[in-house]
């Protein structure tokens, strides 16, 4: 049984598995000691890893992104009167701790939209409050402000800023379809049909050019990639979803969704 | 069952005897003895066939009452009262009664709290609240009533006053009625829960007298009924003096349903007087006995149409029961397609337009019609004279069940009523012909009275807190005498309310958003409007599947899956599951509202079809039935298949396959477990059959896949229907077998309800949606917040991704058992399977085959036809991806992607 509230030596320890909300974990015994998958993914001809948890890695720039962490969705809701679990900010924290400990990046990024709302920040416990400065040590941390968080105070640590560019990359929270773009904003998902099945998940949307990263917050819904969004983005629908499997990565091409 | 005495002659009036006389009846028994109880100030639980004058009996006492009480007063009662009923809204009597009565009138009461005055026998209580309440599950049924009760009102001349209150009542009605109540409101029991909390309550229900409860059998087995007892039970509270009528159909347990209409003793069992209603007729149930060949598998019964034409065309009115709307629609089709005689044959399910059915009932009601094609959306409701035989299509599923569908057939007494079976395939002959012998043995198969569920007492503690501030104490007491609710544990009780208050979670983070708190006494009420609010707009436990509206639109023929090319608007067709339509692509046929459609689109809430010219729609079913087969007539089956006498009397055809059986591998007995092994193309099968229904079987396929694939027999899927299940893979299973790498004994041992239960439910996309309806009833989320973010297709928040946190940082959380009580009988039948598993335990009998049996032939037929389930998601996702190599290898001759 898990507990209730994970410390901070809980999930910056290895990890045990990979987990997101929204895959299905697996649970058979050989799955927990399958290797933890990524995708290569070219972007304006720099190699990128796409990470089945949904964080975004270039290994040359020791630079890790996430996007859309929506922290404190749950308590917003409960504002409004809808108590939906209090438990959204400590299992995203937990999953970015896993692939931090993992890649060990010396930069970290996150994409916009990290707070559910302009007020989220001030509601963070004291407890992920420090999970956050653990994870910021030893590290650079970008906030890039999204829609959702276009104001971040300065006690929260690392630098906030509304987009960054190295090199022919540039990083923004809405994608405008430029090339070389990574962006978040859309929570792009994908669904597959296969022998009467549909398998929905998180996806990374990417043609070479421009990525939108898949949403990774906890409570973070999707929007379909078949959606008129994305095809003012590609232009067409040639592009492709490296899809969040439940122990791997899957290229699929968007046609081939539905 | 106590034996009722000789009625007095004198427990009727004159008057109500004059008019039985002058229609030519006699009260029958059974009304008499509900009148004597009524005297007795007993409650009581009626227990009729259809027919039997039910609902007149449960209105009598009321009648009575009400009549001499109105004698007693007369004439100042009589004055400005007009009788009137509910199905002449706005009529002038309404509107007459609506208006409070003039300043003299009124001065003529003595210091009247209302226009209204009332008696007991000689001694007079002043009141203004409800004398009774009816409660239905269906609002058709209680605006029918309301009109079968104004008969004897105006012909008697009674004094009495009958409203209906739905979710179809205009607001202005029913803020008259709180004030100015009826006599006798006939609701349903989601409005109960919303009279409960208003205000209002303790003066509409203060001086209550009577609950007619209708369609008891029905209400009880599922959430309703359990909201329905908490209402009960405020009741109890709120009007000690008043007693309860039960009407229903012929129960197994009766003395359980009993329990349901009186407050239950701390630490005992109470139950109203049974009162049985004898004389129906014995029915008279066949088999269709066809000439044709029976089918082995599939549920159309295509062969049997010309068959069922003819039937339809020899009597007056025949009720066309199938168990699911894709059959409806097809046998609704079919039909027309020879209906050369042009027969008024109509079609009748829950996805058609309210009003569509509305048309169909009406125009039935006045005999214009000579069939209808229907699902379980007409198991209850109006009475029809006219109906003479029911033709029940497919496997009957539960004895229960099917009585009350022949019930349909002749609501006279005295006459039998005639149903014929369609068997639609070999597997379902066994399940008629059983089915037959529990008919004519009444043999009841209803299921127990439920536990009552934790999210509904979430939903009960809330509305208990916008009515009045309450202390936890009086309320675990008040709860506690609702029968499903007789044992709550009083822990139970406290995490619900702590749920209600503030979301029940161990991390103490929204005392501040709470939504009821306690007081400085201790008791708690509702912090702010906007939770009453939302409290009105959710209450209710039926959850709808999400739906999308069908559009009828021109084709564009092409294959092309993107958006925007179709033209919008088109003519409304009706509404259909999101999940089905999810698992179609563009160009799949479909059967919808009577004809083949061809999917075009889905934009936002809205489908888009065109119609198609194909003669059979690709997409063949909707899932299986609702109901799996009931585990009595699954025991039967399994009696029948053990003793080989009994197939004499099975048709030919029949017994030939079961002696094939018997020849090439086993007929399954009563105890034991057959399963067979072989080989057939590149691929190994496992079938084995349990007859436990689809539900349980698709629950153990999804377990023993996962153990199958643990012991590397490398599973690839398995398919279920209710009688068996079979399972493919790579690895030689019979080999396996004989070489002692898989032992079927260890495969199938009960301990796989544990932790392979357990991790399989964690991710199970059923619990998932077993999951969301808790969370709705519970009121944790709103109905409203779903069919908002459909509109603007913007997920607000998934319940998917709730339940995957919750689960895993709060696994006892009050909903997540309320959500795993569910899967016990709920989609999973997990119940069901773990008395399946210990049943045959070290019973198992493998037969290891080089080729299909003939039983196996069936489940085996349906592979390709059901979705194939099984975990694997990222061998599917892989073969997506395999085309996107292909491709890029420039192989897309064979298989170009969907454009």
């Amino acid at each position: 049984m898990p507990g209730l509230v994970p410390g901070i030596h809980d999930f910056l320890r290895w990890p045990r598995e990979t987990w997101m909300a929204g895959t299905s974990p697996a649970m058979t015994e050989t799955a927990s000691h399958r290797p933890i998958e990524s995708l290569s993914l070219q972007l304006n001809g720099v190699e990128m890893l796409a990470d089945l948890s949904g964080a975004l890695y270039w290994e040359a720039e020791r630079l890790l992104i996430v996007s859309d962490l929506h922290l404190e969705k749950g308590s917003s809701f409960a504002m409004r009167g809808v108590l939906l679990p209090p438990y959204d900010t400590v299992a995203t924290l937990g999953r970015l701790g896993a692939v931090i400990a993992r890649y060990d990046p010396r930069t970290v990024i996150a994409l916009g939209d990290s707070f559910h709302d302009r007020d989220a920040h001030g509601r963070l416990s004291d407890g992920n409050r420090d999970i956050i400065a653990a994870l910021q040590a030893r590290r650079d941390w970008i906030w890039i402000s999204g829609n959702h968080d276009p104001a971040l105070p300065s006690d929260l640590g690392g630098v906030v800023a509304s987009e960054v560019a190295i090199g022919t990359i540039v990083l923004r929270h809405e994608p405008t379809g430029a090339a070389g773009e990574i962006a978040g904003h859309l929570h792009p998902k994908a669904r597959v049909l296969t022998r009467g099945r549909g398998i929905e998940r998180r996806c990374f949307a990417s043609d070479g050019e421009r990525v939108v990263m898949p949403a990774f917050g906890a409570y973070a819904g999707g929007l379909n990639i078949r959606d008129s969004a994305f095809a003012r983005l590609f232009h067409s629908l040639d592009f492709i979803a490296h899809v969040l499997g439940d122990h791997r990565l899957h290229a699929i091409a968007a046609s081939r969704c539905c | 069952m106590p034996a009722d005495r000789d009625p007095p002659v004198d427990l009727l009036p004159d008057h109500f005897r004059q008019w039985f006389a002058a229609r030519g009846w006699a009260p029958r028994e059974h009304q008499l003895a509900l009148l004597q109880k009524a005297r007795d100030n007993r409650s009581a639980l009626l227990i009729a066939p259809t027919g039997a004058g039910k609902t007149l009996a449960g209105f009598l006492p009321t009648l009575v009452e009400l009549g001499e009480a109105s004698l007693h007063l007369a004439p100042l009662a009589g004055r400005g009262r007009t009788v009137s009923g509910a199905s002449s809204p706005g009529d002038g009597a309404l509107q007459h009664n609506a208006t409070p009565p003039h300043p003299a009138q009124q001065a003529a009461l003595v210091a009247p709290p209302s226009p209204r005055k009332r008696g007991e026998g000689r001694s007079v209580t002043r009141s203004a609240g409800l004398h009774t309440l009816y409660i239905s599950p269906l609002k058709a049924l209680a605006v029918d009533i309301a009109r079968n009760l104004e008969t004897p009102i105006a012909q008697m001349q009674l004094p009495i006053r009958v409203e209906t209150r739905t979710g179809d009542t205009p607001v202005s009605r029913r803020a008259r009625q709180r004030k100015y109540p009826p006599d006798i409101l006939l609701t349903t029991p989601e409005q109960l829960a919303l009279l409960l909390s208003s205000d209002d309550a303790p003066f509409l229900f203060g001086s209550l007298k009577r609950i007619v409860l209708d369609e008891l059998h029905a209400l009880v087995t599922s959430k309703r009924g359990d909201l329905l007892s908490l209402g009960l039970a405020r009741l109890w509270r709120i009007a000690p003096q008043v007693r309860a009528i039960g009407l229903s159909a012929t129960v197994a347990e009766p003395q359980s349903l009993a329990r349901f209409l009186v407050p239950q003793p701390a630490g005992a069992i109470a139950s109203a007087d049974i009162v049985v209603a004898g004389g129906a007729a014995q029915p008279v149930v066949e088999m269709l006995d066809t000439s044709e060949r029976l089918p082995w598998a599939g549920h159309s019964a295509r062969h049997a149409l010309p068959e069922i034409y003819d039937l339809i065309k020899q009597n007056k009115t025949t009720l066309v029961f199938v168990n699911t709307r894709s059959q409806a629609e097809m046998l609704f089709q079919e039909l027309w397609r020879m209906n050369d005689d042009n027969l008024a044959i109509a079609l009748h399910h829950g996805s058609l337009d309210v009003a569509q059915r509305r048309k169909v009932e009406d125009a039935m009601a006045a005999g214009r019609l000579r069939g209808v094609v229907c699902t379980s959306s007409l198991d209850l409701g109006v009475d029809w004279g006219d109906v003479d035989l029911v033709i029940n299509v497919g496997a009957p599923k539960g004895a229960s069940r099917l009585m009350q569908r022949i019930g349909r057939a002749n609501h006279r007494l005295d006459e039998a009523s005639r149903a014929v079976l369609v068997p639609a395939n070999r597997f379902e002959v066994l399940e008629c012909a059983v089915a037959i012998d529990a008919v004519a043995e009444n043999a009841q198969d209803t299921p127990p009275l439920r536990i009552g569920a934790l999210d509904v007492l979430a939903q009960h503690v809330l509305g208990c807190a916008c009515g009045a501030p309450f202390w936890a104490d009086d309320l675990y007491d008040e709860v506690r005498s609702a029968a499903p609710y007789a044992d709550l544990a009083r822990v139970d009780l406290d995490d619900t309310v702590d749920f209600v208050a503030t979301g029940g979670y161990a991390l103490k983070t929204y005392e501040r958003f709470a939504r009821i708190k306690q007081d400085k006494e201790g008791k708690w009420r509702v912090t702010n409007p906007r939770v009453r609010q939302s409290y009105r707009l959710n209450v209710g436990t039926i959850v709808e599947e999400s739906m999308l509206k069908v559009k009828l639109v021109r084709g564009r023929g092409g294959g092309s899956g993107s958006t925007g090319a179709i033209a919008r608007g088109g003519r409304m067709l009706g509404q259909i599951e999101e999940y089905f339509i999810e698992n179609l692509v563009v160009g799949d046929t479909f059967v919808f509202g009577g004809e083949v459609v061809r999917y075009e689109a889905l934009m936002e809430d809205q489908v888009y079809v065109s119609r198609a010219h194909d003669k059979d729609a690709r997409v063949p079913s909707y899932m299986g039935g609702k109901f799996p087969l009931s585990t009595y007539l699954a025991e039967r089956v399994r009696k029948l298949l053990d003793d080989k006498r009994a197939w004499a009397a099975l048709p030919e055809q029949v017994r030939d396959w079961l002696r094939l059986q018997a020849y090439a591998s086993q007929v399954p007995g009563v105890r034991e477990l057959v399963v067979e092994t072989f080989p057939r193309a590149d691929k190994y099968y496992l079938v084995c059959y349990p007859f436990e229904g689809r539900l349980a079987h698709q629950t153990l396929g999804m377990l023993l896949t996962r153990r199958l694939e643990r012991s590397r027999a490398k599973p690839l899927g398995f398919v279920a229907n209710e009688y068996a299940l079979a399972v493919w893979g790579l690895g030689d299973m019979s080999q396996m077998i004989r070489h002692g790498r898989l032992d079927l004994d260890a495969l199938f041992d009960p301990d796989m309800l544990g932790d392979d239960l357990e991790a399989w439910l964690a991710e199970s996309a059923l619990m998932k949606r077993t999951f969301r309806s808790c969370a709705i009833i519970s009121g944790l989320i709103a109905r409203r917040s779903t069919s908002e973010e459909k509109t603007r297709r913007q997920v607000l928040f998934s319940t998917d991704l709730i339940y995957d946190v919750l689960n895993r940082h709060q696994p006892d959380h009050v909903l997540l058992r309320a959500a795993r009580a569910d899967a016990a009988t709920g989609l999973l039948d997990i119940r069901r399977l773990s008395d399946m598993l210990a049943r045959i335990k070290r019973r198992i009998i493998h037969k290891e085959l080089d080729r299909v049996s003939p039983l196996a032939v069936p489940v085996m037929l349906e592979i390709g036809r059901e979705a194939v389930y099984g975990e694997a998601s990222d061998a599917l996702l892989a073969e997506a991806a395999e085309d996107l190599v292909r491709e890029a290898v420039g192989e897309h001759d064979e298989r170009l992607p969907d454009n």
